[in-house]
C-alpha cells in the first residue's frame, strides 16, 4: 500500500483531496497546512507520494518540494495549486514535481492526475 | 485596471463555481466602489505585490460558502471552520488563477479570512476599486478589486 501525505493550508481541500482519492487504496499518513509542518512529518512517515500547495504561510509549496527532492528524489509529488500560470508549472517540474494539477480541480481531474503519476516511472 | 483586465476576474469567478460547483455563477454589472459598504458575512482578503499592486477580496453571505462546502465535502462535514476556510480558499484560486494573464511577477498573498461583519473594507488604493456582483444558487456575493 503506497503511502500518501496531503499538504494544503486548506483543511476543506485536504479533506477534499483524501475523499477524492480514497478509491486508490492509500495509507494516508497525515496531512499539514504548510511547509514547514510538511517537512517534519514527510521526515517522519517518509511518504511515497505527496500532494502539495504552493502558496501557504511559513514555508510555500516550492521551498518543500526542495527539501524533500533532497531527502529523497524518488518521491512522487503533484503540485495542486491556484497559481496556473506556465511558469509556475515549468519551475515546479524542473524542481522534481511528478505532476501539476490546478485549482479549481474536479474530483476526475484529480484522479486523472493521480493516475497518471502513478503510472509514471519513478 | 482597464475593462479587459476586469474581466480576468469576472472569468476566474465563473470558471471557479463552474468547476467546483458543475453550476454557473452569474455576475452583475461591475460598478465603481463608492462609500457604501461591499462586505457580507465572511471575507477573504488576498494582498497582491509584485507588477500590480493592491489587493481583492471575496465576500459573501454565510450561505454560500456553507453550500460551496457542501459540495466539496459532502454536508456532513461542515462546520463553522470550513465555512472560514472555504472563504479564504475562493479568494485564493481567483487570485491564482489571474496569473495565467497577469503573469508570474503578479504576486498573490496567502488569505486573511475576516469573519462577521465589519461596517466596511477600506483599501488605501487610488480609485477605482472595482466592484463585481455575482449571484450563485439565488446566494449573494462580491468580488472587490483594487489594483494600482
Amino acid at each position: 500500500m503506497k503511502k500518501l501525505m496531503i499538504v494544503d493550508d486548506s483543511h476543506v481541500m485536504r479533506k477534499a483531496i483524501e475523499k477524492y482519492l480514497k478509491d486508490f487504496n492509500l495509507e494516508i499518513v497525515g496531512s499539514a497546512e504548510n511547509g514547514r509542518k510538511g517537512l517534519v512529518l514527510f521526515k517522519k512517515s517518509r511518504p511515497d507520494i505527496v500532494t502539495l500547495d504552493i502558496t501557504m504561510p511559513e514555508m510555500d509549496g516550492l521551498s518543500l518540494l526542495d527539501e524533500i527532492m533532497k531527502i529523497d528524489p524518488d518521491t512522487r509529488v503533484i503540485i495542486i495549486t491556484a497559481l496556473s500560470d506556465r511558469d509556475t508549472g515549468i519551475q515546479a517540474m524542473k524542481k522534481g514535481a511528478s505532476g501539476f494539477l490546478s485549482k479549481p480541480f474536479t474530483p476526475a481531474q484529480l484522479k486523472e492526475e493521480f493516475s497518471q503519476v502513478m503510472r509514471s516511472p519513478a | 485596471m482597464n475593462e479587459e483586465e476586469l474581466k480576468i476576474f469576472i472569468d476566474a469567478v465563473i470558471h471557479y463555481f463552474e468547476q467546483v460547483t458543475g453550476e454557473k455563477s452569474k455576475m452583475g454589472i461591475p460598478y465603481i466602489k463608492n462609500s457604501d459598504p461591499v462586505v457580507l458575512d465572511c471575507t477573504g482578503v488576498i494582498g497582491i505585490s509584485g507588477n500590480k499592486k493592491g489587493c481583492i477580496y471575496f465576500t459573501g453571505t454565510k450561505e454560500i460558502f456553507k453550500e460551496v462546502a457542501a459540495t466539496v465535502l459532502g454536508p456532513d462535514l461542515v462546520d463553522d471552520d470550513a465555512i472560514v476556510d472555504i472563504a479564504g480558499e475562493i479568494s485564493n484560486t481567483i487570485a491564482g488563477n489571474v496569473r495565467k494573464s497577469f503573469g508570474s511577477s503578479f504576486m498573490i498573498s496567502v488569505p486573511i479570512v475576516l469573519k462577521g461583519r465589519p461596517n466596511d473594507i477600506v483599501l488605501r488604493l487610488n480609485p477605482p476599486v472595482y466592484v463585481i456582483p455575482i449571484q450563485w444558487r439565488g446566494h449573494k456575493a462580491f468580488l472587490t478589486v483594487g489594483l494600482e
